[in-house]
């Protein structure tokens, strides 16, 4: 009577140990490991379920790490591609260069950061850079706490600041093209790495005010606005413009338009064929790829040029400083 | 004298009376408060989700168009993860229960063992993540593979699973124990056939609810590297991988809400496996202890 439960229990054992044994047995497939960046996520996993259509052996695996931390296991030789909503840092290089890590830097599709507040909101349409930069720059905090400081003639109610989370490519990006430096903002704001929470956020606050990314907004367009932004230099378009798949592509929506990335180690290109492939295979299909999950694709001439690096193999950044304002195909012009 | 004392015996009992209806009410209340908080998300997660269930998204891999997502991957993910997780937790646990129970003197020693392992189960799951990343991934070199996660799981449960099982063997009767060395068996026999067999359905519903707080655990299996696109099974412990809970989250913080009907059909694919290893865990306890009487 005692026996019974205890058999059960070696049973289970054996099967455990069966299990192992035939869990440990084989060899790995062709695998390509892609980290990084949540935002340029989308896009990536759109070319993998595509690659992987046509390529059936060949196994692509995508993480979400952040842009920072796609780089933290891409210059420990982890990954061979990371995915980047901001070029590699000085301090991200340096990294790389130490552990003897060369990539190949492919801009991959343009992101627009919407700057949007409440639909209630019927005094702010549009603002300049120099208004964004006084209302988030470090020393607004705990000073510039209500609109009619930001705006004279705008209501004396105080502003609630929403934006990405300070770990994020977004915020990188955001603090370099508004404050001018990258990773200095006030500290007194909701932050969230879950855009779907700041979109909450903002749609139940009539005195709110945040960025995030365009796509955010294309698929919530009834709870929130639009804010036009002025940079002030006529040369790309004149006054206030809405960001917008038109504009962000034109260069017109500055400085908010950024483009996004990914990095590809080059000894990986070089010994897995799989890499190759399937690099080349980003190139060809992105520009519809990332349409269709809410990105705006490069001018054509930039994939071209891009392809053109990765076939001469060159490396390095031209990118780096997250440079505000220049097209993508300026930059990779220059050698 | 003796009337009055009775009469004012019956008017504090007609207070008692009144205190106790109050008090009735107010314990059926803090029992209301959190069974209708959880009705209601459980209501508007079916309502978002069930649409969605399907045998398409029980075997269907991640996808960027939300109606053809399915969860098979991560599901797959989750199953290893806790068959893994019991395979390395349940011998260990088990293990170290006896020997605190059965043979370990009572000393210093022990003493600080027993604290350490109370200790142990209060520990934030995050701090177990940091500690398999550094512990299995890096120092022992497994990747970021299934078996890493198992492993780091397993640190994570094995408190419970130890202080659940000495909490069973310390229910054995002493007397059959005397019994057992009565009729001339060892320490090991009395073990084997008295104590193990008698506290196994506590053990074994220690174990099955300590993986079911596991298998909802997101913080640690993301710091030692769970994916979130695989679109393939894995074929060994040393596959990389995904799991429910991530796929969940990474759903849930896409924009477009095509997507958020997928994190609510994944939650409940979540929730249904966790009762179904919870009726288990009852439905075990039961039959053994019936076995047993």
């Amino acid at each position: 009577m005692q026996k019974r439960p205890l058999r059960i229990s070696m049973t289970i054992n054996i099967a455990f140990a069966a299990l192992f044994a035939v869990a440990c047995g084989k060899n790995p497939a062709a695998t390509i490991s892609i980290d990084g960046s949540s935002t340029v996520y989308p896009i990536t996993e759109a070319v993998a379920e595509e690659f992987q259509k046509s390529n059936k052996g060949i196994r692509v695996t995508v993480g979400i790490s952040g842009t920072g931390g796609g780089f933290k296991k891409f210059c420990g030789a982890e990954t061979d591609i990371s995915d980047a909503s901001r070029p590699i840092k000085k301090t991200e290089q340096d990294r790389c260069v130490e552990k003897g890590i060369e990539y190949i830097e492919i801009p991959v599709a343009y992101d627009g950061l919407a700057v949007l507040i409440n639909p209630q909101n019927d005094w702010c349409d549009y603002m300049t850079v120099a208004e964004l930069k006084k209302l988030w720059e470090p020393e607004a905090q705990g000073r510039i706490m209500k609109w009619s400081q930001v705006r004279p003639g705008w209501p004396d109610k105080d502003i609630h600041l929403y934006g990405a989370g300070a770990d994020s490519g977004t915020y990188d990006y955001f603090t370099e093209a508004i404050v001018g430096k990258e990773h200095s903002s006030r500290g007194d704001f909701t932050a969230s790495e879950d855009d779907n929470v700041l979109v909450q956020g903002i749609a139940g606050d009539k005195f709110a005010l945040g960025f995030f990314g365009l796509a955010y907004y294309e698929e919530n367009r009834d709870k929130l606005k639009l804010v036009a932004v002025d940079d002030g230099k006529p040369g790309n378009g004149r006054g206030p413009i809405r960001p917008s798949q038109e504009t962000v592509r034109k260069g017109t929506y500055q400085p908010l338009s950024r483009p996004l990335f990914i990095y590809v180690r080059k000894e990986s290109m070089e010994k897995k064929p799989e890499v190759r492939a399937f690099v080349e295979f980003y190139l060809k299909n992105v520009p519809q790829l990332a349409k269709q999950v809410g990105y705006i694709p490069l001018p054509q001439g930039a994939y071209q040029l891009a392809a053109k690096r990765v076939s001469d193999r060159v490396t390095g950044t031209v990118f780096s400083g997250s440079k505000v304002g220049v097209t993508v195909e300026e930059l990779l012009k220059k050698k | 004298m003796r009337k009055k004392g009775i009469a004012q015996d019956l008017s504090f009992r007609a207070m008692d009376e009144k205190i106790e209806k109050a008090f009735k009410a107010i314990m059926a209340l803090a029992v209301m408060v959190p069974f209708v908080i959880l009705a209601v998300l459980l209501i508007d997660t079916a309502v978002d989700g069930l649409p969605r269930l399907g045998w398409d998204f029980l075997t269907g891999f991640p996808s960027r168009f939300a109606a053809r997502a399915g969860i098979l991957s991560p599901l797959a993910g989750s199953a290893i993860l806790m068959i893994l997780t019991a395979a390395i937790a349940l011998p260990l646990g088990i293990g170290a229960a006896i020997y605190l129970e059965e043979y370990a003197g009572k000393n210093a020693v022990t003493a600080f063992i027993e604290i350490n392992i109370s200790n142990l189960a209060g520990v934030p799951s995050i701090i177990y993540g940091l500690l398999g990343l550094g512990l299995f991934v890096r120092f022992m070199n497994m990747g970021r593979s299934l078996l890493a996660g198992a492993a780091t799981l397993s640190l994570m449960v094995l408190p419970m699973i130890i202080m659940a099982a000495r909490e069973s063997m310390r229910m054995v009767p002493g007397d059959l124990r005397e019994a057992a060395y009565a009729l001339g068996a060892d320490k090991w026999t009395t073990i084997r056939k008295i104590v193990l067999p008698l506290s196994l359905p506590g053990i074994l519903t220690g174990v099955i609810l300590s993986l079911s707080r596991a298998i909802g655990e997101t913080a640690p299996i993301i710091t030692i590297g769970a994916l979130t696109y695989v679109a393939f099974l894995p074929d060994s412990v040393m596959s990389p991988f995904t799991a429910l809970p991530v796929q969940i989250f990474n759903w849930i913080s896409r924009p477009q809400s095509d997507f958020h009907v997928n994190a609510a059909a994944g939650i409940i694919v979540l929730l249904v496996i966790m009762i179904l290893m919870n009726s288990l865990a009852i439905a075990l306890r039961y039959r053994l202890q019936r076995r047993i009487d």
